[in-house]
């Protein structure tokens, strides 16, 4: 299975992404920012960093990269895609994720290692995990607050689409704890803390992250089987 | 003595103001008006320099060579006041094979294995980070940063070595959560974990912080990059951020004179950061280093384009042809003086050969980087001899000089020297004899009383506006020891860097106390199994015209050469800072050390925390009654007298040694070595770190025992099945220990007879207190913050 990595100017995790990738077990494929050949990769992952400098908005910029016009409509036809920090913020402005990420109620950057419990499992990149297990990952972020209307976040809660919250403290004030979510069809997995930095005991304060790179795995094998990607697209 | 410096900004702006009335001053004009009466008092030029400057030129300098005479002979960038001292660095240097580059480049280079290099250095920018905090500690970053990826190397950590004013004065409210904040925004966004620093806190560093940065990188040792501008015809290409009026005399205002009142009128001299444009620079270098394109290359940091210039045709001796109107300006009707001088940040110039030209701007233009042919390298003279640097601005000629006068001709001073006159009385107040805690419960108080004190508490409301996880080769990062990288994903090759100072020590004797930060970091590193191999130093000083501070200066100097000879590790690069002084208040003489340490297989590192109870604790090294310049003293009786403990480097070899095996044999579970605080502030940390308590029994005096801060000591947790393996690894290598205690069930720190605190208890009192000084008011004390509820967001329209 092949993951791409998009590099943007000022991706910073990306490296990072693509050894979870590998330590998963898929191929990493580099994704240039310029180029919107997505090169028959069967998922994406939007690493974290500073893309465009975060100039004008997280995410802002990054959102008309010419690769995104091609990972937006690959989404929209089911392709599993990962945002995770700078990437969740590129999901969201590309509005293929509801919600904003804004600046850290307590104005700091912050990074720490942080307990989640996950929620929703049928999703593409989080069925490995099982409900309400509870998993450590770094977190490390100055604009990760995610907020939205509150009819946005019933409707969230209610479908299920909240993919896991914060637990033994909220790092950044973000609303009901949220700490990442799902589009409708399970396929596109927003996060703000950083599964690509516990995949190894020599770095990580985990192996934890490591789900998130075997789960969407676990989905491109079922589908290739002829089944659904977990979460199902409707 | 101020007077003169007083005004040397506005000064400045006088000459400027000339350029734009009557055009830029000319060689032709120099030759045409040699009587003209020139600011260069008012610049910071001594009479004898400026006669000096006349007699190079053979006429007197055009303004735009007076500003960069004027830059290029300031303390920061001739260490013409340090310059006579730091050769003890070059004649002491230990025999080292692994030195590929050493004092005098960007960085020092060290070989690591076969194909793999380092290159680390720790640099100062103290005086700008008190005028703007946020942009003075972020460019501070930015440039050390670029010292590092001149050598050819990419960037993979940095580290902060901070000290600032009392904890609970007003303005260090505004200093630290400022220099803090800058750092990260400028690190986080380049995307380098931050590993490690300090963080120290004393009155005398209230007018004068301390910001240091260290940046450590890594090359294949065939990509090891030359500043020298070789080969005439060559093209000088400068890459990166258009040039601004930003930092006009960084160096020359701000880094090389004291302090007044107007400090904060001096803000247009510190640069303003841009830490995207540094990542896509940095990416562009490497991509340009890979393919083989690159003939020199230095960054552009102090001194900016003038000090690039003159250092690349200097260190090849040929000359230079730039036209300096083509360099891309961010303001268009700035003048050539300005352009020569600005320190705009995210710059660098190579040197390319015309063949590769157009692949170099290919690659600057797939980055999105500027990148522009400003001038070319010209021959030697026919007999051999340097040739020139000519800069011409709008075909005037503005510069002509031979550029080894700027970069290596400058100014050298033998400072007069004078032991400070309060010493001897300083001495003589011995901390040994302060009143001291009897019964278990004033020894507890003070176990608490300490863990909470600015300098020994917990670090974590600072350490974690770092992101330390980017790259993901972070194995240990603050609050342990040293900071510990992977280098190398299939060997498991890696390094641990540490760097320490203590400026009390070095107050008390500035001899002994440079070679008690070597020692330090030396320990810091050993402790977690690596073998130590180089050294970078930040020497920060007050005034060099002061005969007290420069006998301070010399003496640490001597000292820390004398260490590295004895240790074997080279000092391979740093950075000199004096003037930190307000009126005649010097701060502390402030030698801060970096030691370099390698592993062949890192995962063998040992971490400072206990893991599991029941292992045994032992101390190693000598304790003795030393508590003169320590952390005790000045926490409960605000002394600071006596003379600092002693060094014994043998000691501290035979204890790396020790720790380097007990590592290679998986013997050790934690290690934490004695600094600061003594083994009272260790039990407090290795404690804490999982949650691990412990239970000690100590011998007589119980309270030495606790707070003593001798050197050369090591507190380790030993799981009892290698109990024998490791006292016979220790006794092996002569290092005295003591068996004082466990790692216990109870999850509290317990002296026997004396007192037990309830890790609980204890965590209260060592995390609370930064948050309390710098907490954010959406914060509570515990540094959590409450979700936020908004109702005002409009849902977003759905394209």
């Amino acid at each position: 299975m092949r993951i791409g990595v998009v590099t943007f100017p000022g991706s910073l995790d990306d490296g990072d992404a693509a050894r979870a990738a590998r330590i998963a077990g898929a191929e990493a494929v580099r994704l240039w920012h310029g180029d919107p050949d997505l090169h028959g990769v069967d998922a994406v992952v939007l690493p974290g960093g500073f893309s465009y400098g975060d100039y004008l908005r997280c995410g802002a910029i990054a959102r008309f990269a010419p690769v995104m016009e091609s990972i937006i409509d690959a989404a929209r036809g089911g392709l599993p895609v990962l945002g995770i920090c700078n990437g969740f913020q590129v999901l969201c402005e590309a509005h293929l994720l509801p919600g904003a990420l804004t600046r850290n109620q307590h104005l700091h950057f912050r990074n720490r290692d942080q307990w989640l419990k996950v929620e929703a499992t049928n999703t593409a990149w989080t069925n490995g995990f099982t409900p309400g297990q509870e998993i450590l990952i770094p977190v490390k972020n100055g604009e990760g607050c995610f907020v939205a209307d509150p009819a946005t976040l019933d409707k969230l809660e209610a479908e299920g689409r909240v993919i896991a919250r914060y637990v033994r403290g909220n790092p950044n004030g973000s609303q009901r704890d949220i700490a990442g979510i799902t589009n409708e069809a399970g396929n596109v997995v927003g996060i703000m803390p950083h599964p690509e930095h516990a995949v190894e005991a020599l770095t990580g304060p985990s192996l934890d992250g490591l789900g998130f790179f075997t789960s969407v795995l676990r989905a491109l094998a079922g589908a290739a089987a002829g089944g659904q990607l977990a979460g199902g697209q409707q | 003595m101020t007077t003169q410096q007083d005004k040397s900004g506005f000064a400045a702006t006088d000459v400027l103001a000339n350029e734009f009335a009557d055009g830029p001053d000319t060689v032709q004009k120099a030759e045409q008006s040699p009587d003209e009466l020139q600011p260069f008092a008012d610049l910071g030029l001594k009479d004898d320099e400026y006669a000096k400057i006349r007699d190079i030129l053979g006429r007197r300098p055009t303004a735009s060579e007076l500003a960069m005479y004027s830059i290029m002979w300031s303390e920061h960038c001739s260490y013409k006041s340090s310059k006579v001292h730091l050769r003890e660095f070059v004649a002491k240097v230990p025999k080292n094979t692994r030195m590929l580059a050493g004092i005098g480049e960007n960085a020092g280079v060290v070989q690591v294995s076969d194909d793999l290099a380092v290159t680390f250095k720790v640099e100062s920018h103290n005086h700008p980070s008190y005028v703007e905090p946020y942009q003075g500690a972020a460019t501070g970053v930015g440039g050390i940063v670029r010292d590092i990826l001149a050598m050819g190397a990419r960037p993979i950590a940095v580290m902060d070595p901070l000290r600032f004013g009392a904890a609970d004065h007003p303005d260090t409210a505004r200093v630290l959560p400022g220099v803090v904040a800058g750092i990260g925004g400028y690190g986080n966004c380049l995307g380098l974990p931050n590993i490690g620093g300090e963080i120290v806190f004393d009155p005398c560093y209230q007018g004068n912080p301390l910001v240091n940065a260290l940046s450590i990188g890594v090359l294949p040792v065939e990509r090891l990059q030359k500043k020298e501008a070789t080969g005439s015809g060559n093209i000088v290409v400068l890459l990166g951020a258009r040039t601004g009026r930003d930092g006009i005399g960084g160096v020359s205002v701000l880094a090389s004179a004291t302090f007044d009142e107007e400090a904060e009128q001096r803000r247009p001299s510190v640069q303003v950061g841009d830490p995207f444009m540094e990542k896509l620079l940095i990416e562009s270098c490497l991509e340009l280093y890979d393919a083989g394109l690159v003939t020199g290359i230095q960054d552009l940091g102090g001194a900016g384009l003038t000090c690039a210039l003159t250092e690349t045709a200097a260190a090849a001796g040929t000359g230079m042809r730039v036209w300096l109107e083509r360099v891309p300006l961010r303001e268009a009707s700035m003048s050539p003086t300005e352009i020569l001088a600005s320190e705009s940040q995210e710059r660098m110039l190579l040197i390319v050969t015309p063949e590769n030209l157009d692949a170099v701007l290919k690659v600057a233009e797939k980055w999105g980087v500027w990148a522009t042919a400003i001038g070319e390298v010209t021959p030697r003279g026919e007999d051999g001899s340097p040739g020139r640097l000519v800069i011409t601005w709008n075909d005037h000629v503005v510069v002509d000089v031979p550029p080894g006068s700027l970069a290596d001709d400058g100014p050298v001073y033998e400072r007069p020297l004078r032991e400070p006159s309060d010493l001897i009385l300083l001495q003589a107040d011995r901390a040994e004899t302060l009143p001291r805690p009897a019964t278990g419960d004033e020894l507890r108080e003070t176990v608490l009383r300490m863990a909470a004190s600015p300098n020994l508490c917990d670090k974590t409301w600072v350490t974690e506006q770092y992101d330390r996880y980017v790259l993901g080769n972070t194995v240990l990062a603050q609050p342990e020891d040293s900071g510990v990288l992977r280098l190398d994903e299939q060997t498991n090759l890696g390094v641990a860097l540490s760097v320490d100072g203590n400026g009390r020590f070095a107050r008390l004797d500035p001899y002994e106390g440079a070679k008690l930060a070597l020692a330090e970091a030396y320990r810091n590193v050993a402790v977690t199994g690596a073998e130590p191999i180089a050294v970078t130093d930040c020497l920060n000083f007050g005034s060099p015209e002061d005969p007290a501070v420069m006998w301070q200066f010399a003496q640490a100097v001597r000292g820390l050469a004398d260490g590295c000879q004895q240790l074997g590790t080279p000092v391979t690069g740093g950075n000199v800072s004096f003037y930190n002084q307000t009126g005649a208040a010097a701060i502390h003489p402030t030698p801060v050390v970096g030691v370099m340490g390698l592993f062949d297989d890192v995962t063998r590192r040992i971490p400072m925390g206990f893991k599991n109870s029941g292992e045994l604790l032992f101390l190693l090294g000598e304790t003795r009654a030393e508590l003169s310049g320590s952390e005790w003293a000045w926490v409960t009786h605000g002394h600071l007298g006596g003379r600092p403990p002693k060094v014994d480097l043998a000691a501290e070899q035979a204890l790396g040694k020790v720790m380097a095996r007990a590592s290679q044999a998986g013997v050790v579970s934690a290690a934490h070595d004695l600094s600061d605080g003594g083994l009272a502030q260790v039990l407090v940390e290795s404690s804490l770190r999982y949650g691990v308590g412990a239970q000690v029994t100590l011998p007589e005096d119980v309270f030495v025992q606790l707070f003593s801060e001798s050197a050369g000591r090591v507190l380790v947790a030993v799981p009892r099945a290698h109990e024998a393996a490791f006292t016979a690894l220790v006794t092996e290598f002569g290092v005295p220990y003591t068996q004082i205690g466990v790692t216990s069930e109870t999850a509290a720190l317990e002296v026997t007879g004396q007192f037990t605190i309830p890790l609980d208890e204890l965590r209260a009192s060592y995390s609370g207190t930064l948050p309390k000084l710098f907490g954010t008011p959406a914060q509570d004390e515990s540094g959590e913050v409450r979700s936020v509820t908004l109702e005002l967001i409009e849902p977003k329209p759905q394209p």
